[in-house]
């Protein structure tokens, strides 16, 4: 500052240092805030891992490796297994996937090419409301509406119909026909994905350039060719990834599934038959547990979390790299 | 494209019998995707009409003023869950929102290009669709085994850990999208980082980040499954002690749908219609205050 005048020097810095002396300790505590709240985030994850692990180790030291190998869940014995539940978990959630996936794909390519113009923002806005329902409202629509209904008209007929008959009669006949049991789960669960990957695949679908797509109807595809040859292989892994997001929910949603997967502990090979979850599961025992029931119930939570976020954490993987791409 | 190719090259016979194909293929993707759309249109109108039907019968003023009866008993409202619910609501956002704005703010103004920023984004996607259930076990382990009682604190404290994500996400899209040039405006005129992002940045994004919040507030208001090992339920007395366990509405409808109790059963159908429509109403109101800060 030596090239300045005295008076006008001594006065600005004087008002500037007044001014800038405790905003710039304010600076560095929002900044220190800030990047503490960030840190919390990591806190959280590894709080979770943490507590789970300490809560279900327990279990893991009593059963070993046969936790995961065994079907007992009995009180009074305190003998516990993860295999039903996460069979049943494995199960819905490869069901909820079988039937979502190709409807929220039609929706996605519904809403980004054949849905008329004015149509299309309420169209998708409906769809994604889907998505802000509670999963107990899922619940009790299972239940009490879904249910009756899928006894009646598919469970009853069709447990009758395959009755006796060698693969498909394991597979389809229901010894309770009631409305609940795992392929009820995997519908619900169906029909709980379907707003999030049909969202997610539209906006995959929006971000190819509009030239590839009118290009490609320049040269006299169809509708069809065009999604065949040109959508899906362009997004092809973005929507792969946001079937993982799906499938990651599936397997960790809890309850619309206590609703109507039917809370059973037995191995059965029926997809009528009612079973349970790990989610569905520890949502019920969990209140009344203690000793070796509540650290088995932690356990479970344990293989869940291993589970969900190897999924979760391919399926951000695989969206994530085409966002940046 | 290869059909494309054989219309050319080929005679006219089999090209039609290839346009043929083409159509047909054309045809029955329209009609599967149209009716994968509806498909979706109608369960979301069957939840309703099932939510309208059952609900509207229980909306009675009593539904408002009473606290939920006794098993078996006639009568009753759900006034002590819906109190619970708004506190244990509130304090969720409460929590949730200093924590998720400023660490959204880290991730999009100082932690550009820094690796720990770039973990933390990625852990917070994570978190974003982890099952709400662990969330539930992690606070049980945190606050109810310490403290010894399901609480109203412990509730409002897993809400909250729901909501950050949401909040951090919204924030930091929202804080990227307003232009560097507004920054480097505000920061010469001399003014230091924090002032430009409070009075600057976040001025620009407000409306972004307040539909995060209210996202995060949708959320939060109808999970059940963290609430069900935190704040559980007090049935039948109408109390906000927020050091024990606290009524509310989604662990009221889980324990009273699937209760033997006609009258409980409708308390539940009137609390899940008034939850869903909060829902549902707060998901719009988000939508409409998003809509100019993206078209921008």
């Amino acid at each position: 500052m030596p090239a300045l005048t005295e008076s006008i020097a001594l006065g600005r810095t004087r008002s500037a240092t007044a001014r800038k002396a405790p905003s710039r300790s304010l600076d560095t505590l929002f900044r220190t805030f800030s990047y503490a709240a960030a840190l919390l985030v990591l806190l959280v994850l590894a709080g979770i891992l943490g507590s789970i692990l300490y809560g279900g180790w327990p279990a893991f030291r009593e059963f070993g490796f046969g936790f995961l190998t065994s079907a007992a869940w009995n009180v009074g014995t305190e003998q516990y297994g993860a295999l039903v539940a996460v069979l049943g978990t494995v199960a819905s959630a490869f069901l909820a996937l079988l039937i979502g996936v190709p409807v929220s794909l039609g929706i996605a390519v519904y809403l980004t090419q054949l849905c008329p113009g004015w149509a299309r923002k309420p169209v998708a806005m409906t769809i994604e409301l889907l998505a802000a329902v509670p999963s107990i409202i899922y619940g009790m629509w299972g239940l009490f509406v879904f249910a009756p209904l899928f006894a009646r008209f598919v469970q009853i007929p069709v447990s009758n119909l395959a009755e006796g008959m060698p693969i498909v009669g394991t597979l389809f006949y229901a010894r309770v026909p009631s409305g609940v049991g795992v392929l009820t789960a995997g519908i619900i669960l169906a029909i709980m994905i379907v707003p999030f990957i049909a969202s997610i695949a539209r906006d995959m679908l929006d971000q190819i350039p509009t030239v590839l797509r009118e290009s490609a109807y320049g040269i006299g595809c169809t509708t069809w060719e065009v999604v065949r040859h040109v959508l899906v292989p362009q997004a092809a892994v973005s929507i792969i990834g946001a079937i993982m997001l799906g499938l990651g929910r599936a397997l960790g949603e809890t309850m619309a599934v206590t609703f109507v997967v039917g809370n059973a502990n037995r191995l059965s090979a029926s997809i009528f038959d009612p079973s349970s979850t790990i989610a569905s599961r520890i949502a019920n025992e969990f209140n009344e547990a203690d000793g070796l029931q509540l650290n088995a119930l932690m356990a479970l939570g344990c293989i869940l979390f291993v589970i969900t976020f190897v999924v979760l954490i391919i399926a951000r993987l695989l969206t994530r790299r085409v966002q940046s791409a | 494209m290869d059909a494309s190719n054989t219309i050319t090259t080929t005679t006219g016979r089999r090209s039609g019998r290839v346009r043929h194909g083409r159509r047909v293929a054309d045809r029955a993707l329209r009609i599967a995707c149209t009716g994968a759309t509806l498909v979706g249109a109608l369960v979301l109108g069957s939840i309703l009409v099932m939510l309208i039907v059952q609900g509207v019968r229980g909306f009675t003023p009593t539904l408002f003023t009473n606290p939920t009866p006794g098993p078996g008993s006639e009568g009753g409202g759900i006034a002590n869950a819906i109190l619970g619910s708004l506190v244990l609501t509130g304090i969720g956002i409460l929590i949730a929102t200093p924590i998720g704005v400023m660490a959204g703010t880290y991730l999009a103004e100082y932690g550009r290009g820094s690796k720990l920023a770039a973990l933390i984004r990625f852990l917070n996607d994570i978190l974003l669709s982890a099952p709400s259930i662990l969330i539930g076990l992690f606070v049980y382990t945190l606050m109810v085994r310490p403290m010894g009682t399901y609480s109203g604190w412990a509730g409002g404290v897993a809400l909250a850990i729901i909501a950050v994500p949401v909040i951090v996400r919204t924030t930091e899209d929202m804080l990227r999208l307003v232009p560097g040039t507004l920054r480097e405006a505000g920061a010469a005129l001399g003014a230091p980082p924090s002032t430009v992002i409070t009075s600057v940045t976040w001025r620009a994004a407000s409306a972004g980040i307040v539909t995060g919040i209210i996202l995060a507030l949708a959320r939060i208001a109808g999970e059940t499954a963290p609430l069900l090992f935190t704040a559980l339920n007090n049935n039948s007395w109408f109390s906000a002690n927020l050091m024990g366990g606290v009524a509310n509405l989604p662990v009221m409808i889980y324990q009273f749908a699937l209760s033997p109790y006609p009258n409980w059963q409708g308390l539940a159908w009137a609390g899940a219609l008034l939850i869903t429509a909060t829902i549902l109403v707060l998901s719009i109101i988000a939508r409409l205050v998003i809509k100019p800060q993206t078209s921008r």
